[in-house]
């Protein structure tokens, strides 16, 4: 085994899992709402790596049979992580505009700050009555 | 000929249709057009499933394979006792909900945006259709992200501006919920290079790695059980129900976290088994004693809120928790009992968000105090709020009690009488907060906006007092609602461990 087939089978899974967590650790650590989008993109695309890596076959070709080749990769977690990878863009474009939306309603896109409006209108709310 | 092509097809159209149905709404784009094409492509999608449970009473369980690929190669949708029922309880809520919808909306979502909401309603539906009828673990993560995208969608539409903070805020965590379920289908797939539940399930003893299996399990049970809101998992719910439109919120919660608990089911007892051991605890431990914190610590929560949609909204974790509970116990007429509580807990919620919905259409608030007298005005939707709450508390006659008959049953005939006993200790927390709204709703002295309000338009009435009405049907001729979930925990019961 070469240094780069032993890195790519070893080191790959390592990979994944830091990934994984650094994206999990964003969404719960940071009150930004776009940094908070930026670590769930990240927690996604650890997951397409998990299904892609173990797909990929050293010497495996792309499956067209043909009488040259005898090795093929599994061609279904590609397309399994196609569409993944859409449902992703999806969700990340849902909550960049509900950002946005956040955005024109509170003037702000820190998370502290909108629970702090939104208690400080329903306290002004209570003292109006 | 074309008749039984058709019925072939079956499967497939009961989720076409409301998907069909959405898109055509969003294409024609317009005001007057966006109502009646919802209704009939719901209408068409019930009448589907009603189809495919008589096929399936009569012929057994019915194998469509998409794109004629068999099993091993392609998607399999596969209909049986168990998701038939969930089918016909999911298309009949979606068409109460879009009767109800139509004034209910035009009140709260501006005109431009209305043909969008219809859109959105529909695809959200025919998500839920999807993870209901599929048989791949990999289609049912598709459509458990279509129907969650159009849902955040559904809520950020509310007209309050925290209604866009709760939509982002389920948007992360049912992010983080499908996302894990995913990591555990790609475990079990690397584990036994196949999608489909059935398949799955035959492989799984010749896997050799335990602790993949664990992973697996681990990752898919808690991604469903962040859906469904499990307690401790339920964090995103109140917000999401309170600040929705009235109709989002009934569509919600009457059939969203019902489609999740039959997920839980299916992978319980069709592919994991429930006694699986996590070192000294076993699964079914765990799941009993979320369930009991659910039914407890969750209905307590709702005796103290001063909005009625929040305070029903934590109704709704609670019960979910008996749902579970039956789950975990995991004998028949347990199992029965949660399955008839799915359904019949479907209808009174709906019914409940329906009156709150009216309520707020003719007074344009939904604080418990303001509601006060509110009866007197609108006895009718009053009524119905009644009936849909005795439901709730499982009071003899109407099908909330027919339910936890079965699960007390079931609980007592485990050998686990306590069980049984908390469930009905349970039931006097919801005596507490169902109390305090009637006691609002009929014996306060009608305040400023009870005074001004009428009763609630015939069309807002009819969807209403018919799910009124089944509440109490259900509980009175309870036998073939009963016969429905039992044929569903038999074939649960009698999947692979």
């Amino acid at each position: 085994m070469t240094f780069v087939e032993t890195l790519a089978s070893e080191a790959t899974r390592y990979v994944i899992v830091i990934v994984m967590v650094a994206g999990l650790y964003t969404i719960i650590a940071r009150g930004n709402l776009i940094k908070k989008l930026v670590g769930l993109s990240l927690f996604q695309s650890s997951v397409y790596l998990l299904y892609l890596l173990p797909a990929k076959i050293f010497g495996g070709t792309a499956p067209i049979l043909d009488d040259r080749f005898e090795v093929y990769s599994n061609p279904l977690p590609h397309v399994l992580i196609l569409t993944a990878i859409v449902v992703g863009i999806g969700t990340l474009a849902l909550g960049l505009a509900l950002a946005i939306r956040i955005k024109g309603a509170y003037g702000t896109i820190e998370e502290s700050e909108i629970l702090a409006r939104d208690a400080a209108k329903a306290e002004g709310k209570e003292r109006g009555a | 000929m074309t008749l039984a092509a058709l019925q072939h097809h079956m499967p497939l159209l009961v989720v076409l249709m409301p998907l069909l149905g959405g898109l055509l709404v969003a294409i024609v784009r317009h005001p007057a057009a966006s109502w009646p094409i919802a209704i009939a492509s719901t209408a068409a999608s019930l009448a589907g499933a009603l189809a495919l449970s008589r096929e399936v009473a009569a012929n057994g369980v019915i194998s469509y394979a998409l794109g004629g690929f068999p099993p091993e190669l392609g998607i399999e949708y596969r209909v049986d006792a168990v998701n038939v029922l969930i089918l016909v309880v999911v298309t009949f809520m979606a068409l109460a909900t879009l009767v109800f919808a139509r004034l209910s909306v035009a009140s709260e979502i501006d005109e431009g945006r209305q043909p969008w909401f219809y859109t959105m309603m529909l695809i959200a539906t025919a998500g839920l259709l999807g993870m209901a009828v599929t048989g791949d673990a990999f289609n049912a993560f598709v459509f458990l992200e279509i129907s969650s995208l159009a849902t955040y969608t559904l809520i950020a539409l509310g007209r309050d501006r925290r209604a866009l903070v709760a939509a982002y805020q389920y948007l992360i965590v049912g992010t983080i919920g499908a996302t894990f379920y995913v990591i555990g289908v790609g475990l079990l797939y690397l584990a036994t290079g196949t999608l489909n539940l059935e398949l799955i399930a035959e492989r799984l003893p010749e896997v050799t790695s335990p602790r993949a299996l664990l992973a697996a399990e681990a990752f898919i049970l808690v991604g469903i059980a962040l859906k469904l809101a499990l307690f401790p998992l339920h964090a995103w719910l109140p917000n999401a129900y309170t600040y929705a439109p009235s109709a989002a919120t009934v569509l919600l919660a009457s059939t969203a976290t019902k489609v999740a608990v039959y997920l839980l089911a299916r992978y319980i007892f069709g592919i994991f088994g429930l006694h699986r051991e996590f070192g000294e605890i076993s699964g079914a431990s765990i799941l009993i004693l979320l369930s009991l914190a659910a039914m407890f610590l969750a209905s307590a929560a709702a005796i103290f809120q001063n909005d009625v949609k929040r305070l029903l909204a934590f109704s709704s974790v609670g019960q979910i928790g008996y749902i579970t509970l039956g789950i975990a116990i995991a004998n028949s007429d347990a199992l029965t009992g949660a399955f008839l509580h799915i359904a019949n807990h479907a209808v009174m919620k709906g019914a409940a968000f329906m009156a709150i919905g009216a309520i707020l259409y003719r007074c344009g608030s939904e604080r418990l105090d303001d509601l006060a007298g509110i009866g007197r005005a609108m006895p009718v939707t009053g009524a119905v709020l009644t009936i849909a709450g005795l439901g709730l508390i499982g009071v003899p006659g109407t099908s909330g009690f027919v339910s936890k008959w079965y699960l007390v049953a079931g609980a007592f005939e485990d050998g686990k009488g306590w069980l049984g006993l908390m469930i009905v200790a349970s039931s006097f927390l919801a005596v507490l907060y169902v109390g305090r709204i009637m006691e609002i709703v009929w014996f306060r002295q009608p305040g400023r906006v009870a005074l001004a309000a009428a009763e609630a338009p015939g069309a807002l009435l009819v969807p209403m007092v018919t799910l009124a009405t089944l509440t109490v049907l259900l509980g009175i001729a309870a036998s073939w609602p009963a016969e429905m979930a039992h044929s569903a925990a038999t074939a649960l019961l009698g999947a692979r461990p």
